[in-house]
């Protein structure tokens, strides 16, 4: 047993990282710079314990913890895209006077709770995992305590997600009750024979994952809780939960109720048309950028998960290269926010952006291929995502999917447009302050060039994600 | 493997846009034309080069790259025929002249306006170099972005709902296509256009894979009903935006139903001949009598591209060797042409910024080196024997003949109607009493409008008289194309 620790060593190492700091900061006065490099730090070499465990499947703990290939896959990205998300907010956190040393803490807890989901092989492993998560995040909702909308949304938060939550365990219960084991490997195998009892488990169980992803009609709450929480913890809130609980979600459909796929199936096809379709139409109206990349989320989720409703593993891994260049679009998208401030005021109105083609070309133009981007035109990297995930789509002879899917790109390209519009076709009214956002700068750089030259290379993801199912 | 000649081609200019783009902080926007003027140039010998060294006894696709791109199974290929090096060539030669055009008529963010423009002729060229579906898609979508930023930018007072309504119709026929793409794909196992050639798809699946496509290239092409956006786009697009949109990417739907449409579903296309033909005739009768009664003179000359796009498609789908040669050279000579008109209007609007056919009048008083040019233009736009007008409008109605009478008869009306707008155009705006002060005061055209003009008047009049060229370059592949399309429908015994 105690020779197969280090499979645990990455969740063992950022445990024990996490008390440390908190010590720190417990005990030295002001040390929110120190703990958020150290924070930083301790990222990294996560991720550097990651890349050198291996990929061979391994179970512990009476088979409820799994690490293999997918889950170290999910870890490493789950990983950067909040290093990315982390560094390129510290100098809002700062002017927004955030600075609390407990700030980088709870989303090191959070990352935390997100492992364990993913690692998951056990309903009590995965609740756990997913309740650390949650309530990190709410705490981290209402981070900013005396701005009433942060409050707000994280009671609102709090409220709805331990409804989900409550929905959730409700559903693994009954799945327990009908099948007599919390492992997932043998309620897959009990699921084999006829087991009514355990679709209900599972509308429940789902229901409870896609208030997580916030999937239509559980996304209710997203984006008031977009809008009212700092965006520092936004653009946390859009992308890393969204990988965990995919991962997981994939993860339910591989392992447990594998056999009751059919079920499971259609009504994730339901939920995705009305992800899509509600992502597309609602963000129309929106005149706050936050509120409205709330909805343009809740539209990606859907494109991720027709991917994920067919149920062939080539939908699967269209899906996890779908998140993944979604995670690129949206560090992009909010580290565009962060340079936004003008006279120490962060500006978040779609009107604002008015003409700053003119004073902040670069800028601009890096708005400008993320929201191409997003609308999925080539060659840009989201049209690659959506064509794979179409692809395998049509693969599984899921037309209506696919072609509802596609016209909803459309719809929602006249969104993107309009803020593509007022950056380039209106006269300029503001403009921002010189930044000294470095790294918000360097990931806006980044998230770019990836979009721009992915198409020169793009079966890159696809050959990493093709391993992850092998086994 | 020999040197990639068509890469060079398709990326010479997003290397030198690159060029312009890092080249910043200076005042003068000068260096920037020359450098993309240079390169634009430069593009178009390179393309000069692959034509004259192209085989024309052969209907294979030649100058072939392949590269696996997409997880090995879609590759990145390319490759030309008789049909594309026609079109990859007016794509050359037309956006030099665009470049020129800019020097009078762009005087916000010149920069940024030739970046995007030699990004869309990345883009352009690329559209007809490729030989795979999803490299097509690639380009023909990517097109979108720069053009809704030239509208949408540098265009006139209505430019962000133009601009709007190009990108959003053209998006939604296209995304049906993706599906048919993606389709295909599953069906065949391919979605490189030569082995499809081969495989031939099951004929269940034809029709509407036809269909998908066609809803894309009817709205690029554009159709009745669904023109609508084209005089809106060209209306508000500055020049030189109007003339790529006419010249080169309104060909894209021409050359994709000879492409794809054609060979890929021959059944289908028999099938929809009928339907194609009516779309055809109610473009060619119905836009000219709306163009005649436009008092806009880029809404006329939008008007009149729709129209003679009809005769396109009517030429393509009659699946005779004069109507798809004729379709072909109609697609050339409509690019020079509507080229040419657009930037004559341009010349006026830069003078007196107005483009109401009531601001002008007896300008041949006044401005007669830019009379005659425009009478050149509008003459070869009507059609006149001796210009390349002529020659595409009777090879597709000798096309047309053969395959229905009623139709060709319909057919040739239009081109009585293109007769009306075209002199009556021209005997408002050229001729007549001069009644605003302001004409008086106007310079003829300046050194670079005329380069730019007499080339493509030289051009309108050299094809007029010997076509040769263009004919000998298409012969045989338009015959590979026939010969291949009569063997697919006799072989299902549609015939």
């Amino acid at each position: 047993m105690i020779n197969n620790l280090n499979i645990l060593l990455p969740e063992i190492f950022l445990t024990l990282s996490i008390f440390s700091v908190l010590m720190i900061g417990v005990f030295i006065k002001n040390s929110f710079n120190l703990i958020f490099n150290l924070s930083s730090f301790i990222i990294l070499l996560t991720i550097a314990i990651i890349l050198n465990s291996s990929n061979n499947v391994e179970k512990i703990f009476l088979e409820s913890f799994t690490r293999d290939a997918f889950s170290n896959f999910f870890k490493i990205l789950i990983l950067i895209s909040s290093l990315f998300v982390l560094n390129s907010s510290k100098n809002f956190i700062l002017d927004k006077k955030l600075a609390k040393f407990e700030y980088p803490i709870i989303i090191l807890l959070s990352i935390l709770g997100m492992f364990f989901m993913v690692s998951s092989n056990d309903i009590i492993l995965f609740y756990l995992g997913l309740e650390l998560q949650s309530l990190s995040l709410y705490i981290l909702a209402s981070i900013d305590r005396d701005n009433l909308k942060s409050s707000e949304s994280g009671i609102k938060y709090f409220v709805l997600s331990a409804l989900s939550s409550g929905l959730l365990l409700y559903g693994c219960s009954l799945l327990y009750g009908f099948t007599g084991s919390t492992n997932f490997d043998l309620i897959a195998n009990e699921l084999g024979k006829e087991n009514t009892g355990a679709v209900f488990a599972m509308v429940f169980i789902l229901v409870g994952l896609a208030f997580k992803v916030s999937a239509v009609p559980f996304h209710m709450w997203t984006p008031d809780v977009y809008e009212g929480a700092p965006t520092s913890i936004t653009s946390y809130f859009a992308v890393v939960p969204k990988v965990a609980g995919l991962a997981v979600l994939i993860k339910f459909m591989l392992i447990p109720f594998s056999k009751i796929l059919m079920e499971w199936q259609t009504i994730i096809i339901f939920i995705s048309i009305a992800s899509m379709i509600l992502g597309a139409v609602a963000a129309i109206g929106q005149k706050n950028v936050k509120r409205l990349l709330a909805y343009s989320s809740i539209g990606h989720i859907g494109y991720a998960l027709a991917g994920v409703a067919t149920g062939a593993i080539s939908g699967y891994e269209s899906a996890i290269v779908y998140i993944s260049i979604y995670v690129v679009m949206n560090i992009g998208a909010f580290s565009c926010l962060y340079l936004l401030k003008k006279d120490g005021e962060y500006k978040e109105n779609i009107s604002d952006l008015s003409g700053i083609s003119k004073k902040h070309p670069m800028l601009a133009i890096s708005f400008l291929v993320i929201l191409f981007s997003l609308a999925g035109i080539p060659p840009l990297g989201g049209f690659f995502a959506k064509f794979y995930v179409f692809t395998a789509v049509v693969e599984q002879k899921m037309y209506t999917l696919a072609i509802i899917g596609l016209l909803t790109t459309v719809i929602s390209a006249f969104y993107y447009l309009k803020i593509i519009k007022t950056i380039y076709f209106d006269d300029s009214v503001i403009s921002f302050d010189v930044t000294r956002n470095k790294f918000a700068q360097l990931s806006i750089f980044i998230s770019c060039s990836i979009l721009l030259t992915f198409f020169l290379y793009p079966s890159v993801l696809n050959n990493v994600v093709d391993t992850l199912f092998l086994n | 493997m020999d040197f990639p000649i068509l890469s060079t081609l398709i990326f010479l200019p997003l290397v030198s846009s690159l060029f312009i783009f890092i080249s910043r902080g200076q005042k003068k926007n000068n260096s920037a034309i020359y450098v993309s003027l240079f390169s634009s140039l430069a593009t178009f010998i390179l393309s000069l080069f692959v034509w004259y060294s192209m085989d024309y006894t052969s209907a294979d696709f030649q100058f072939l790259e392949e590269q696996s791109w997409i997880n090995d199974f879609i590759k990145f290929k390319l490759g030309v025929d008789g049909i594309s090096i026609l079109f990859i060539v007016l794509t050359t030669l037309i956006t030099p002249i665009c470049i020129i055009s800019c020097i009078n008529s762009v005087k916000d963010r010149v920069k940024e306006f030739l970046i995007a423009i030699l990004i869309l002729e990345t883009f352009m060229i690329g559209v007809f170099c490729s030989l795979d579906l999803v490299v097509f898609y690639l380009f023909f979508e990517a097109g979108l972005i720069p053009m809704f930023l030239i509208i949408g930018v540098w265009g006139g007072p209505r430019r962000v709902y133009s601009a709007f309504k190009f990108f959003l119709f053209t998006l939604l026929g296209s995304v049906l296509m993706l599906v048919a793409i993606i389709a295909i794909y599953w069906i065949t196992g391919t979605t490189d256009v030569t082995q499809i050639y081969e495989i031939k798809i099951p004929k269940e699946y034809q029709n509407l894979l036809w269909l998908a496509f066609f809803s894309s290239f009817a709205v690029k092409t554009p159709m009745w009903p669904v023109h609508t956006w084209l005089p809106d786009a060209h209306v508000e697009a500055p020049t030189a935006g109007s003339v790529i949109l006419a010249a080169i990417l309104l060909k894209m739907a021409g050359y994709g139903f000879l492409r794809f449409s054609l060979p890929m579903f021959p059944l289908a296309s028999e099938f929809f001949t009928p339907l194609i033909f009516t779309l055809s005739i109610i473009a060619i009768i119905y836009t000219s009598l709306v163009a005649l009664m436009q008092d806009d003179m880029k809404k006329l000359i939008a008007y009149s591209s729709v129209a003679h796009m009809g005769y396109v498609t009517l030429g393509i789908f009659t699946f005779t060797k004069q109507g798809i040669e004729g379709s072909v050279f109609q697609m050339i000579s409509h690019g020079l042409i509507s080229a040419a008109l657009f930037l004559c209007v341009g010349v006026v609007y830069d003078r007196l910024h107005s483009r109401m056919i009531s601001t002008y009048g007896g300008l041949v008083n006044y401005l007669p080196k830019y009379s005659f040019l425009f009478i050149v233009f509008a003459l070869a736009g009507l059609g006149l024997p001796g210009t390349s007008g002529f020659l595409g409008e009777f090879l597709v109605l000798t096309g047309t003949f053969q395959k229905d009478y009623l139709v060709a008869m319909l057919a040739t009306f239009g081109v009585v109607l293109g007769a009306a707008y075209m002199l009556w155009l021209t005997k408002r705006v050229i001729f007549g009493v001069t009644k605003n002060d302001q004409i008086k005061n106007l310079k003829d055209v300046n050194k670079s409008e005329l380069i730019m003009l007499g080339i493509l008047a030289l051009l309108v009049i050299f094809f007029g008289f010997y076509p040769v060229p263009l004919m000998e370059t298409l012969d045989v592949s338009v015959d590979n194309l026939i010969n291949n399309y009569e063997i697919a429908v006799q072989t299902n015994g549609l015939k």
